[in-house]
């Protein structure tokens, strides 16, 4: 390994390309801070997130509470970071439920002559619905639970994937190496494996990042609306759903969920912004 | 060019009926019984049979199917369980804050967007294309319903200029039903013109880079005159495109933001349908938004190919 690290044949790896993109690099770590932030709760707060202390209700912001109480007494910044947990690993299976279903389709229309039309017409049907109407219609229609929203939010981000990898598939198709796998007789499902899939990861990586982003919206959308997870469970979108109700004598129990979502998307997004532009220098010319 | 035309309608055509398909089948996933799951635990046997005479679902899945195309090509999109009256009834009784709302939003989204975009592709790279972009990519990262909250929480607890909720209440005059639709089109204006500039952004870089720009600036054209009158014509198709799909994308930012505002509107009648599993209400409001996506995108790709003649499908 050293000796083709020296050679310098070696491409320089992921994360020094980051790193020579000061935007994407802080996205990147700032993610990861939000990640241990949530796993770590229990060691960074002394409460319990449900923890209700009816005396202490609807404090502003102390030392003794960093972000405030709620309407319960409980302790918001501890409550931001227990959601976070949910939040994140919601967001996080909808990618891979998402890329599961998206690669499939993708790679059945792009690598398929005759599967393309209907597979690709019903990626346009499925991508006619906006994402929160077709993810509450499916919660509504499969019941709410956290498992139902990752299934109906996957449903929803799938077809975009698919789209991708469809027209990354299209090309590689072609490509000689592809031609000469089928002619030296290797079985399809290998070369569709093996040769097609493993030069499809940087714009399906690009774009995993993305839904990911939009995947944390729209999971704490559903939880605001109360169409998604239990309200039982902490999430940044039922934070911010029983914040509205103290609007008034309380701002604070939405504030912080609200920012810790901008934090997490926003970091998202500036990673995938910079992945797609060293991955995919095609699509870059815009920057 | 009829040609072409004849494709586009047939593939329409195709993804219509796809639509249709997933929202017949939506509901047909439901574990056990949907009448069951909409009359809830207190419902007797004989409420639930009922309720499935009047559905419908005691025919078989492929009856169902054909006489609820039927159904939806003769306009019928089947009776709301809850209010009691046609689904068409329901949602067209809700429109008008949705469809104001969607006006304003798309209004303020393109004033905000279109200039901002344009500006930053011409100055590329500069201090106000990399704030301008920064910026975008911030709105795009903020909840709407959250930004509705801070709003309402400044303008309307805090300074009191408007009503927290609502649409006035009966016999409201217009002037006083816009104001309520002030804070929320300004929450959804601001929130969609994040997409709106990166697209404009992009078309404009796109056309910018173009032979003709260049010439008509070897001619010794103004900049305005090249920057307006060639660059920008031509990026305006991309960008009503994306304007035209925000257009129908807006319900789904409208279903949050009316929630937010408690509008009357067909979003939170959305709402409202789910939590009451008003099936068939559901699969109206679906059928609905995704038939007006699919259309505005065959008017635009029509539209292509009025004023290209080089596009073909």
């Amino acid at each position: 390994m050293a000796a083709i690290a020296q050679s310098g044949f070696r491409e320089p790896n992921l994360l020094m390309k980051m790193a020579s993109r000061p935007t994407a690099m802080a996205g990147l770590l700032i993610i990861i801070a939000m990640i241990v932030l949530a796993l770590l709760a229990p060691v960074i707060s002394p409460y319990d997130p449900a923890q209700l202390a009816v005396r202490n209700r609807l404090q502003p912001p102390s030392w003794q509470h960093l972000f405030g109480t709620d309407d319960l007494g409980r302790d918001v910044f501890t409550r931001v970071l227990y959601s976070g947990r949910t939040s994140i690993t919601v967001g996080f299976a909808v990618v891979i439920f998402a890329s599961i279903i998206g690669v499939f389709l993708g790679l059945m229309a792009g690598f398929f002559r005759r599967l393309d039309a209907p597979v690709s017409r019903l990626i346009d049907a499925m991508m006619a619905f906006p994402d929160i109407l077709l993810a509450i219609a499916l919660v509504a229609a499969l019941g709410a639970s956290a498992t139902n929203v990752v299934i109906a939010l996957g449903v929803v981000y799938a077809p975009r994937l698919a789209r991708v990898v469809r027209a990354s598939t299209l090309v590689i198709r072609e490509l000689p190496y592809v031609e000469a796998a089928r002619a030296l007789g290797v079985p399809t499902p290998v070369i569709l494996v093996r040769h097609v899939l493993r030069n499809l990861t940087s714009p399906l990586l690009v774009q995993a990042t993305f839904i990911f982003a939009n995947a944390i919206l729209a999971e704490a959308g559903l939880s605001f609306l109360g169409v998604g997870i239990s309200p039982d469970i902490p999430t940044w979108g039922t934070m911010i759903s029983v914040g509205r109700q103290y609007l008034d004598q309380a701002p604070w129990i939405m504030w912080f969920p609200g920012g810790a979502i901008i934090i997490t998307v926003l970091s998202l997004q500036l990673v995938g912004d910079g992945l797609r532009d060293f991955l995919d220098p095609r699509l870059a010319k815009d920057v | 060019m009829l040609r072409s035309a004849l494709n586009r309608i047939f593939g329409m055509l195709i993804v219509m009926t796809l639509v249709v398909t997933i929202v017949f089948v939506i509901v047909r996933v439901t574990p056990g019984d949907p009448a069951a799951v909409m009359l809830g635990p207190d419902a007797t046997a004989a409420d639930i049979e009922n309720l499935r005479e009047r559905l419908g679902l005691n025919a078989s899945i492929p009856q169902q199917f054909i006489s609820y195309i039927g159904g939806v090509l003769r306009g019928d999109f089947g009776q709301s369980i809850f209010l009691n009256m046609p689904v068409t009834d329901a949602l067209w009784q809700r429109a008008e804050p949705t469809f104001f709302l969607t006006v304003f939003s798309l209004l303020i989204a393109s004033v905000i967007a279109l200039p901002v975009g344009v500006l930053s592709a011409y100055w590329r790279g500069s201090l106000f294309d990399q704030a301008a972009t920064t910026l975008a990519m911030f709105a795009a990262s903020i909840p709407s319903f959250w930004l509705g909250l801070i709003f309402m929480q400044f303008f309307a607890v805090k300074l009191g200029w408007f009503d927290t909720s609502g649409y006035g209440g009966p016999g409201a005059s217009f002037g006083e039903r816009m104001h309520h639709l002030v804070l929320p089109a300004v929450t959804l204006g601001l929130i969609s013109s994040a997409l709106i500039t990166r697209f404009t952004r992009a078309s404009m870089l796109d056309v910018l880079n173009d032979d003709y720009v260049r010439t008509a600036r070897s001619k010794g054209m103004s900049e305005w005159r090249v920057v307006v009158k060639h660059a920008l014509k031509n990026a305006l198709i991309p960008i009503l495109t994306v304007i035209g799909l925000t257009a129908a994308l807006l319900i789904s930012g409208a279903i949050v933001t009316e929630t937010v505002f408690g509008l009357p509107g067909v979003g939170s009648l959305i709402v409202s349908a789910v939590l009451r599993r008003d099936y068939p209400l559901i699969q109206g409001a679906l059928l609905v938004v995704a038939g007006l996506y699919v259309l505005v995108n065959f008017i635009i790709d029509m539209l292509y190919l009025i004023v290209d003649p080089r596009v073909r499908y």
